[in-house]
């Protein structure tokens, strides 16, 4: 399973306005990292699908909300509750070093 | 059993892996679960790889190193070495997931990780304007003032590279020369986007939730300036990955881990070390992969060198045990 593309038109709806966690992975196609991590969020997301959503962004194709979000790094992976940014990761790891740092929200 | 494990997946790892499947010792190659391909993952054009007279992408010259490698029998593993046993006749290599594999000889070549400035709010700031690597972040860029800080190669690859986004792209550096080559040099000599601040040493990242400046001093005069600007790429070179050895290998005063003459061998029998992990002055992907063949021609002549019923017991290639 790989994780739902979110737009300009989508935002607002699948991450703002979401009951659940959502994790934004922002990243382009022309990173090798953000390549590397997203089969490690698609497992993480598999695996905790009944508490986390976990969405792309492409980072290209929308940079308003890249500017909104102020990513200057990619992969940035954030996690929203309550429409609010709660948690930033920025940067390819390792399976376990991301589940260690997004443990508050998979539990 | 294995008869060869390899670490690392840069030009060192996949070319010792390309000799030592031809010479039929079926390697496993581990490549980390999220650097596979290593320090050419990070950069776009490289023009000084033989074979290749218009330049290659960093990334597509890595993947054609993995084909060649895989076409040979080379097993391929995404997942990061957290421990290793070297002493002994069998190793032992322990990844990520759990995951135990043996093996009688095992190359490591695990390149090196880039060097952090050490100042207090680097970290803090990393991801919001503080950047290891223009390919990856230089978009973000776009039409702002940044800094480049470092006088090699790299440094000059970077500042190039940036001036695609930003506007101005300020070098920073200790000395008044560089350690660059002229080509890279003289390209950035020539960029009006690029102006040198000589003579000036980081000592301070300014910025409450993103980065606004430099503080600098002049390492001449010690006078401090502030320097506004909007990101700052980090250039200032790189030190050898030997976290996972240290305790295990030689090092030399440099860092790097000891090989005895022109030979891969460090001072653990069987043990066999290749790339950027060994070299403190060359550092390019063809110095790399030729680190590399000398590894793998030292592991096959010593596997060769061991008695048969050794060599019997690492024919089997099955996994050894999980989570133990
Ligand atoms: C921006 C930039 C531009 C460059 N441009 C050029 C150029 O144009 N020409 C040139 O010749 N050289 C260039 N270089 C230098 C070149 O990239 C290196 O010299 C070369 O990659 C070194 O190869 P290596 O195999 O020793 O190490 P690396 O390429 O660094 O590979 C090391 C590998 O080991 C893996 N590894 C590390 N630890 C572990 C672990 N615990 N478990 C599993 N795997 C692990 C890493 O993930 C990586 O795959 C450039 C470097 C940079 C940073």
């Amino acid at each position: 399973m790989s994780a739902r593309a979110v737009t300009d038109a989508t935002f607002e709806t699948e991450v703002i306005n979401n009951q659940k966690t959502v994790l934004v992975d922002f990243w382009a196609e022309w990173c090798g990292p953000c390549r590397a991590v997203s089969p490690i969020l698609d497992q993480i997301a598999s695996e905790n699908a009944d508490k986390i959503d976990i969405v792309k962004l492409n980072v290209d194709d929308f940079p308003a909300l890249a500017a909104k979000y102020q990513i200057t790094s990619i992969p940035a992976m954030k996690v929203f509750q309550k429409g609010e940014v709660v948690k930033t990761v920025i940067g390819a790891k390792p399976k376990v070093a991301l589940v260690a740092d997004l443990a508050a929200y998979l539990a | 059993m294995r008869q060869i494990i390899i670490i690392g997946s840069g030009p060192a790892g996949f070319t010792a892996a390309i000799y030592a499947a031809r010479a039929n010792l079926k390697p496993l190659l581990i490549a980390s679960s999220v650097e596979a391909g290593g320090e050419l993952m990070n950069t776009t054009e490289v023009e000084n790889f033989p074979g290749f007279p218009d330049g290659i992408q960093g990334p597509e010259l890595m993947t054609k190193m993995q084909e060649q490698a895989e076409r040979f029998g080379t097993e391929v593993v995404y997942d990061d070495v957290t421990a290793l046993e070297l002493t002994g006749a069998t190793k032992t290599v322990t990844l990520g997931s759990g995951e135990t594999h043996e093996a009688l000889a095992v190359i490591f070549a695990t390149g090196s990780a880039y060097r952090k400035l050490g100042l207090p709010d680097e970290e803090r700031l990393s991801g919001r304007g503080v950047s290891w690597c223009a390919t990856c972040d230089g978009f973000f860029f776009k039409e702002k003032t940044i800094a480049v800080i470092g006088g090699g190669d790299s440094a000059m690859e970077e500042a190039t590279f940036l001036t695609r986004f930003a506007s101005k792209v300020y070098v920073v550096h200790r000395k008044d020369t560089l350690r660059a080559s002229k080509i890279m040099q003289e390209r950035a000599f020539a960029n009006p986007k690029i102006e040198f601040i000589w003579n000036s040493a980081v000592v301070g990242i300014t910025g409450a939730e993103a980065v606004d400046g430099l503080r600098l001093r002049n390492t001449v005069t010690a006078e401090e300036t502030s320097l506004p600007l909007g990101g700052v790429f980090v250039a200032i070179g790189n030190d050898p990955r030997t976290h996972l050895v240290h305790d295990q290998l030689d090092l030399t005063a440099e860092g790097t881990i000891a090989v005895a003459g022109r030979s891969s061998k460090t001072s653990q029998t069987g043990v066999f070390a290749a790339g950027d992990v060994i070299d403190p002055t060359y550092r390019q992907a063809v110095t790399a992969a030729a680190s590399g063949t000398v590894a793998a021609l030292d592991a096959e002549h010593y596997l060769a060198s061991l008695p048969a019923d050794l060599l019997a017991d690492a024919g089997e290639t099955e996994l050894v045990t999980v989570n133990n």
